[in-house]
């Protein structure tokens, strides 16, 4: 049917994707380290908000509860990291995420608006603290050592977990549960009408969004060896996809890639190279972008693929 | 057999009683109009029974299963649609997808992909949408959003419509289609309960009209009997 073709239209056809797929997957072995150690940063941040889209992007539903499944990811791997297999423990992070994404999102998300987005971000705040008390009270330590994995391996579990993401993702934007989530991103009390359980639909899209953020968290932790609540469940990274996804556009699946790994990029460059004034650049590109692109990256494209097209 | 009755449904706003100890019933097949002026209490009838709010006390039965408690969702999945006062559509969708989540999602059970998307085009056909399918919903003219309406109302596949003032906003021409739309929806053997504003239509389809003042029930009767009723008149025009 011609309307179901125009809804899913590709913005690049699969063979690039492949080849680009096939040119990060062998990236490790001709270019130097620091590179590979940049593109893992750069893919964290890159599934913290493609993740971040799964969910917030059809929904409008903004949660800046990122830090607290990214951060429960990051202490699953400080605690078993040790006595597990890696990849084994990588998986617990994402599902002991998914599980407090399924109890947060009962106890969330019957709010709307402003106070569900204050709410999400009470909640890692929360958690942080409870943490920071519960080492202080009880195991008498700050901090926790994880074990050191080699930059090439973080590197291709980064690759891999973000494949997965952009599959769910991809997979989810063209299911019938993907349309649950946009009409209940479009009106709510309409959706409830026409038959859309919105409770167990916001609350799958939710733990689904959380087990990536857990998943990148676990493995990431392996590459600062030493960890403790304030870089786990720094309110940054409930910030950061938020705004990368503003800036990349959610109107398409490339736009939070784009906006996420432009944006980590120029962190890295800011912060190397003006560390003094790195946050006050941020702010005024993030400023102009929401000014005069509100549509993000993908706007920008659309817009200048129909002046392309009218020339 | 009645497919809807409600005993003593009452309503509460805090202090206000919007309904109070309304008893109403209709039976499978009919056309029942739903009047009275404004503030008597009509839509908030109409969200009890879809499951919009709660109801303070009283019940309503759908095929004598109460259906008093249960969630929005569940009570369209037995086989009850409405559609809403001010048209409230998923303004980003395309108007097929419009249709397409209603018919995919307000069945008891799961439909395929496939069957779902030929259900919502015909539905579009029937309400006379097709040429426009692949618009976004916002950017309709307001008749055809709300044939939108009922077209996603009756791709849930239901067995009793509610329409809230589907006429509301529309002109003289648009009426008399919506009108043929109405019929042509009765005819396929819907229950119809709808509230209206429009005299000349409701006296025209309905079977039987029940008159809301002030949140109780004051009238009931064929269009004849609530046009000649003292009380109705009263009513609206005043002593």
């Amino acid at each position: 049917m011609d309307s179901t073709r125009v809804i899913y239209k590709r913005p690049f056809s699969l063979g690039i994707l492949f080849l680009i797929l096939i040119l990060l997957a062998t990236m490790p072995f001709y270019v130097q380290p620091y590179l590979v150690i940049l593109l893992s940063s750069i893919f964290m941040y890159v599934i913290i908000t493609l993740s971040w889209t799964i969910f917030s992007g059809p929904t409008r539903y903004i949660s800046l509860a990122s830090a607290a499944f990214f951060g429960v990811g990051v202490y699953t791997s400080a605690i078993l990291g040790q006595a597990l297999p890696l990849p084994v423990v990588i998986v617990i992070g994402g599902l002991v995420s998914f599980i407090l994404a399924l109890f947060i999102g009962l106890l969330t998300l019957r709010l709307r608006g402003m106070y569900f987005i204050i709410f999400t971000f009470g909640i890692s705040e929360l958690i942080r603290h409870f943490l920071l008390w519960w080492e202080a009270n009880f195991t008498g330590t700050v901090g926790r050592w994880v074990v050191i994995v080699d930059n090439t391996t973080v590197y291709y579990v980064m690759l891999v977990i973000f494949i997965m993401a952009l599959l769910t993702a991809y997979l989810i934007r063209r299911s019938r549960f993907g349309l649950a989530l946009r009409s209940i991103g479009e009106y709510e009390e309409a959706a409830t009408h026409i038959g859309i359980n919105a409770t167990v639909v916001k609350t799958t899209a939710f733990a689904i969004s959380a087990f990536f953020m857990g998943l990148a968290g676990a493995i990431m932790a392996t590459r600062w060896t030493y960890i403790d609540p304030r870089i786990a469940f720094d309110p940054l990274f409930s910030f950061m996809p938020v705004l990368m996804a503003i800036f990349g556009g959610t109107g398409q699946l490339y736009g939070p890639i784009f906006g996420a790994a432009i944006f980590a990029y120029l962190e890295e460059i800011l912060i190397t190279k003006f560390p003094y004034y790195y946050m006050l650049l941020f702010g005024t590109i993030l400023i102009i972008v929401i000014m005069f692109l509100p549509h993000g990256l993908v706007g920008l494209v659309q817009k200048w693929r129909k002046g392309g097209s009218r020339r | 057999m009645r497919i809807l009755e409600g005993k003593k449904v009452t309503k509460h706003f805090g202090g206000l009683a919007a309904l109070h100890y309304v008893d109403f019933d209709i039976k499978q097949g009919e056309v029942v109009g739903l009047i009275g002026p404004n503030g008597a209490g009509k839509t908030t009838l109409f969200n009890l029974i879809s499951g919009s709010l709660p109801t303070t006390a009283g019940e309503i039965r759908y095929k004598g299963k109460k259906i008093t408690g249960l969630k929005p969702h569940q009570i369209c999945k037995m086989g009850v649609a409405r559609t809403f006062q001010s048209a409230q559509l998923f303004a980003g969708l395309t108007v097929f997808e419009n249709a397409l989540a209603a018919s995919l999602f307000g069945k008891k059970r799961s439909i395929s992909v496939p069957d779902a998307e030929r259900e919502a085009m015909e539905l579009l056909e029937f309400v006379e949408l097709s040429p426009v399918s692949t618009m976004l919903a916002k950017d309709l003219p307001v008749a055809n959003q709300k044939r939108l309406e009922v077209a996603r109302a009756l791709a849930t596949k239901p067995e009793l419509l509610l329409f809230d003032e589907v006429m509301a906003g529309l002109n003289p021409t648009e009426v008399a289609q919506v009108m043929e739309l109405i019929i042509k929806i009765r005819n396929t053997g819907v229950t119809l309960f709808l509230i209206e504003h429009v005299m000349k239509a409701i006296m025209s389809i309905c079977d039987r009209i029940i008159v809301l003042h002030h949140g109780e029930k004051i009238e009931e009767g064929t269009p004849q009997e609530i046009a000649a009723s003292q009380k109705v008149v009263e009513v609206y025009l005043g002593e």
